[in-house]
This record gives C-alpha cells, structure tokens and sequence, in this order.
C-alpha cells in the first residue's frame, strides 16, 4: 500500500463513525485549548517584561557599588561612619547593609577593570516641586535616564543626552495637573523644577518638557526623567556649598560593558571580576531574570494541568482505537488475507490516532488563540488598563507548533497500543471473527 | 508436464499443545494442477477450511510442506510473503466481508491499493473487473445497498481484479438462494473455462462440488477419496 493511500484509508476510517469520533476530538480539544490559553499567557507577560526591560535600564549596563562591608540588624544602632552609606535595599529582610562609598579613587580602579568600557556615577538629585504652567507646585520624583535607555513614550521624545539644553519627560499622570491640555499639548512647554541647595538656599531651574511617558510595570512612582545636562545642572545646585565638592562621594555609578560582542558567560566572568576588586554589581538581566524565573514557574504549574487533561484525552484516543480495532477485525483480517502487511495495518491505526490528534489540536489552538486575544483586549482595557502596552495572553508560533506537536505526540502514544494490537492480529482468527 | 501451481507432501497440522492437542490434518498429499477446478468437501471439521488456510499460505503447517509453482513457500518471509498472497490468490468468502459504508468500486479495487497500484490504473482495472461481473452501473453506490447475488458478484469482481492464478471460494453460495446461487456458480465455472484461473472451491454441497472437474473428500484430517470427473 502506497503511503498516501495509508493517509487517505486512515482520514476517511477517522470519520467512519462520527459521533465517536467527534466526542474524542472534544476531548483533545479541551486539553489543546487549556495548553495554547496557558502558554499565551507565560508568552504575554515575559514579552511584557522584556519590553518594559527597556525603561528600566539599558542592556549593555550595570550598577555598581562598592561591596557590601557588613550586614546589620535593621534595628539596632550602627555606629556612624561618614565613609560609609547605609542602605536596605540589599540584604534579607529585617537587615540593612552599609558599604563605602564611591569615591574618585574608588572609580578609576573601577576603570581599571577589563571589560568596563565606561564609568558614570550615579548622580541622584533631588527636588522638592516642579511647576507647570498652572499655580500649584507639585511633588516629584527624579527618575534615571542612561544612555540606551528607554522610556514608554505616549508622545513627544526621548530626552536627548547630547545636548546642553535642559530638557525632561514627564509622567502621563501629571499633563492635566501641571496645566496642559494634553499629551501632545505639553510637548515643548516648560516647566520649573524647585530645590535647595546644601545652604538650604532655594533655586529653581527651567526644563523643556520633550517626551509623555508611560508609567512602566517596575519603578511604578511617577517620576521625571531629565537629560543628563538637567541632571547635572541639578545636581551640582544641590551640591552647592556642600563640604565635599571638591572630593564627592556616589552610592553607586553605572559600568558600561560591550553588550554586542559579549556573551552571557562572558557578562558573568566581568562581575566575577568586579566581585575580586571589591565590587557588587547587578545587571538588567538579573534584576529581570528574577521576574521571569517567577512567572515561568507560575506558568509551568498551569501547563502541567493541561497536560494532565491531555493525557486524560489520550486514554479517549485509546478506547476509541480498540473499539474501532474490535469492529473491524475482520476487515483487518481480509487485508491481511489480500497481502497487507502488518507494519501498514500500524500505521493505518496509528495514523488515525494522529488525525484525531491533530484535528482535536487544530481547533484547540485555533478556537484559544481567537478567546485569548480577545481575552486580552477586553482586560487589558478593563482591569489592567494601568498596565500600559500589557498583553495578558500572546502568541509566538514555536510555542504554538509545540503545543499542536506535544498533542499530536501524545495521541500517536495513545494510538501505539491499539494499532499494535490490530498489526498482530491472526487473518484467519479474524475472518472467522463475528 | 509442468510442475502443478500447488502441491502439498504430508501436510500436518495441530492445535493446541500436550494432551489439549488436537490434529486438524493428519498427513495430506496432493497435487494442484493450473487451470483445474476443484472441490474440497467435508463436513466441518473435516480439516477442509484447515487445508484451504494452509494452501492459501495464511497459515504456517505444523509438518510437512507446500509447494508453490514448484517452490517451497516454508521459505517466504514477511514481505515476500505478502506479495506472493497479494498477486497469487483471490478470495471469495460466503460472508461477502465488504466494507458496508465503502462504495462497490471502493471494495474491488482493495487488492490493488494493498499491491501499491497508482490511482487511476485502479480504477481502470476496478471497472473492467465490474464490467465483468456485470455491475459497472452499481460502482458508485454503497456496498451495503447491493442484494445478496450483487455483493457476491462484488467480491468476486475484487478476487479478480488482480489477475490471480488461484481463486479459493469457502462456501461462496451458502448465503443465496439457489437461483443466485447457480448464477453465482455460472460466473466461478465460467472464469475458471475461460481465463484458466485455478478455482479451489471449499464446501459441503455435493451439487456444488459435483460441477468441479474434481472432488476431493476430507473425513477427520484425512484424504478419504479423490475423483476426478471424466470431462
């Protein structure tokens, strides 16, 4: 028997007893459905994350303290050191840890270490208000603008770090408060940036605003993200008069490294060798990689349960398969009689099993792609409309053909052990067979 | 003389094993000439099924061997096996087994799809088999719609279609009444006269067998007579 004959023989055997037939591509169905929801859902939100991974911070950098000295009880009374910061942002719960600062000394080793292209200390400023084009002053945050990074932007551009002019974007929530009609409106408007200085004298510095953003998934306090030259401008004015001008001091500075041409391992030998000059550094990856290790577990759990329902499936498959073997014995008998050999009776049944598989995954993934992205629609302008740019549920064809392969898969597994027993089948027991 | 297309020397066959054994054929000799008709008869039993099993190489003989064309077939294997069964023999069982929700022409050419024949060389070789038989008009219609004489006449129309050396007919007009049933027979006799297909004809209906240009008797696994019929 031809090959395509064993196909067609095989396509229309699948349909020879519908009812049957259609109730066991439910089955599968159910399973493929569940399988293609779930994984839209680990492929939405990691494409969110990698997305948003943009706002947070570029890709070929990462930021670097001095290593931490001490972990301390958060409660209890440090003595104060003035070379040293005192942070709990690393470190377990209900523990603070302090490390040096950077001072100028401190960064030129930093330069020296091989594979560090660039060294920025971290200037943070700080402002009390900013004022638009209305009479209230508002509180605001300073956010960080490194070069390659990207802000999720509604209008307007990125704030350009090769220019000397004062320029900032601002967060979407604060366009009708600080007096603009808009969006779009607020584009090329300025607004005045209130701070003091170390004297506790009062300045004030004027921006242009460029750029509308987003409020991303991580860093989600609204906050103004400055070009470096209004950066400076406001962190030299807050600095002003302060004791240590002449010699600063940086909690942290941002490491440049050769993303492109560096591999991941390559990326970790670097903060090995940070880690050996004393230093601790974090990349985006890491801080990201977090957030993914989390969903993909999440993800994971819920796949198993699909696959559960699938093989619950499968043993449909089965029972469909021996009731068919059992019905047509003596039809199996008669090829047998007439020449076929066994390994094609095999196939003919296991390829039934594949068609029952791949109609039951076809429909699944079709039928659960269409309800998850109008799924995603719907919530994402209901219940995560403050998630901008969040598709809760999305696609990408390798884990979709792996979802119609792993189905397919399994109802050929299923198909195995009828389709064997119909390949051993005696011709003369079967043609006796009533 | 040419070698007879199927001769068996001391043909044993047993079910079973220690004392449940039981011995279908006893020691069967006999010599199959090309083009003759004959008929196998016993009462059930008899061994007569057991003897067409074994000469249609659906089953392996416990002792003894079966000649094919003068070749020893204990020797075919698996595939060659398979294409010996495939081009040499036809079938024609009282049961009919057609497949009911198939077409007439679905059901003839089933040899032929199992021989690897391309589509279209089917088809034509299904509908001159049809022709044949006198039911081309019925070749698209389900073979559960066909009276008793029509599937009958389909399943010889599918033991045809490959041009086999050998028909075996078991008992092929045991489910007609005796108007079909002697068309039937017509149809057989005819094929064998004028195409020279050896015809093996397994029954226990002496009128049936009597029309055989031989009749061969089986009582309890052993030959009890051989007659041929003066032609």
């Amino acid at each position: 028997m031809r090959t395509s004959d064993v196909l067609s023989s095989a396509a229309s055997n699948a349909f020879r007893s519908k009812t049957r037939t259609a109730l066991t591509v439910v089955a599968i169905f159910i399973g493929a459905f569940t399988l293609t929801i779930t994984n839209g859902l680990g492929t939405g939100i990691n494409l969110y994350i990698s997305d948003t991974l943009a706002s947070i911070g570029a890709k070929d950098v990462m930021t670097v303290t001095n290593a931490p000295a001490k972990v301390v009880d958060a409660n209890a009374p440090v003595a104060y050191d003035p070379t040293q910061v005192r942070t709990s942002a690393a470190g377990p719960p209900g523990t603070t840890t302090t490390f040096a600062a950077l001072t100028g000394t401190r960064l030129d080793e930093l330069r020296q270490v091989p594979g560090v292209q660039r060294v920025e200390p971290n200037k943070n400023p700080s402002v009390n208000f900013v004022q638009g084009s209305s009479a209230t002053p508002y509180r605001v945050a300073i956010g960080n603008l490194i070069s390659g990074m990207r802000l999720t932007l509604t209008a307007g551009a990125q704030p350009n770090n090769d220019t000397a002019a004062y320029e900032v974007a601002i967060p979407t929530s604060f366009v009708t408060s600080l007096g603009f009609a808009s969006d779009a409106a607020a584009i090329g408007q300025q607004v005045t940036f209130g701070l003091n200085d170390a004297n506790r004298v009062a300045h004030t510095i004027t921006a242009t605003v460029v750029g509308v953003a987003d409020a991303g998934l991580i860093g989600t306090v609204p906050s103004a993200t400055p070009n470096s030259a209004l950066r400076d401008a406001l962190y030299s004015t807050q600095n002003t008069g302060l004791a240590t001008t002449a010699n600063p001091t940086y909690t942290s500075a941002t490491v440049w490294f050769d993303a492109a041409t560096m591999s991941d391992a390559q990326v970790k030998d670097l903060q090995a060798r940070l880690k050996v000059a004393g230093f601790a550094s974090s990349t985006v990856a890491d801080q990201i990689g977090t957030f993914k290790t989390i969903i993909d577990a999440i993800v994971l759990v819920l796949n198993a349960f699909a696959i559960i329902a699938l093989i619950a499936a499968g043993f449909g498959i089965i029972n469909t398969l021996f009731m068919s073997v059992q019905e047509r014995t003596r039809e199996i008998g008669l090829m047998k009689a007439m020449g076929m050999s066994s390994n094609r009776i095999f196939q003919l049944f296991s390829l039934e099993a594949v068609i029952i598989g791949l109609l039951g995954s076809g429909i699944g993934v079709g039928i659960g792609m269409a309800v998850g992205t109008v799924l995603s629609n719907v919530l994402g302008k209901t219940l995560f409309s403050t998630l901008v740019g969040l598709k809760l549920i999305a696609f990408d064809a390798a884990s979709i053909a792996g979802v119609v392969l792993l189905v397919v898969a399994i109802a050929f597994l299923a198909g195995t052990l009828p389709a064997i027993r119909a390949a051993r089948k005696d011709p003369i027991e079967s043609l006796r067979y009533e | 003389m040419s070698a007879p297309i199927l001769s068996v020397t001391d043909l044993r066959k047993a079910y079973g094993r220690g004392d449940a054994a039981f011995e279908a054929l006893k020691g069967v000799s006999l010599d199959i000439a090309e083009g003759e008709s004959i008929a196998i008869v016993g009462k059930s039993g008899s061994g007569k099924s057991t003897l067409m099993h074994l000469l249609a190489l659906l089953d392996k003989p416990t002792s003894g061997r079966i000649d094919l064309s003068g070749a020893d077939t204990s020797k075919l294997r698996g595939s060659a096996l398979n294409r010996t069964r495939n081009a040499t023999f036809g079938f024609v069982f009282q049961q009919f087994f057609l497949n009911a929700n198939a077409s007439v022409l679905e059901n003839v050419i089933l040899p032929l799809k199992i021989a690897g024949i391309s589509r279209r060389e089917r088809k034509r070789r299904g509908m001159d088999a049809l022709a044949q038989l006198e039911l081309d008009d019925k070749a698209r219609n389900k073979a559960a719609n066909l009276s008793g004489g029509q599937k009958q006449r389909a399943v010889i129309a599918r033991a045809l279609v490959n041009n086999p050396r050998v028909i075996f007919a078991d008992e092929p007009t045991g489910n007609l009444d005796t108007a079909t049933g002697a068309v039937v027979e017509d149809i057989l006799f005819g094929l064998n006269r004028e195409l020279g297909i050896t015809l093996i004809v397994v029954t226990h209906d002496e009128d049936l067998a009597a029309k055989c240009s031989r009749q061969v008797v089986l009582r309890d696994g052993v030959i009890i007579s051989d007659e041929r019929r003066a032609a």
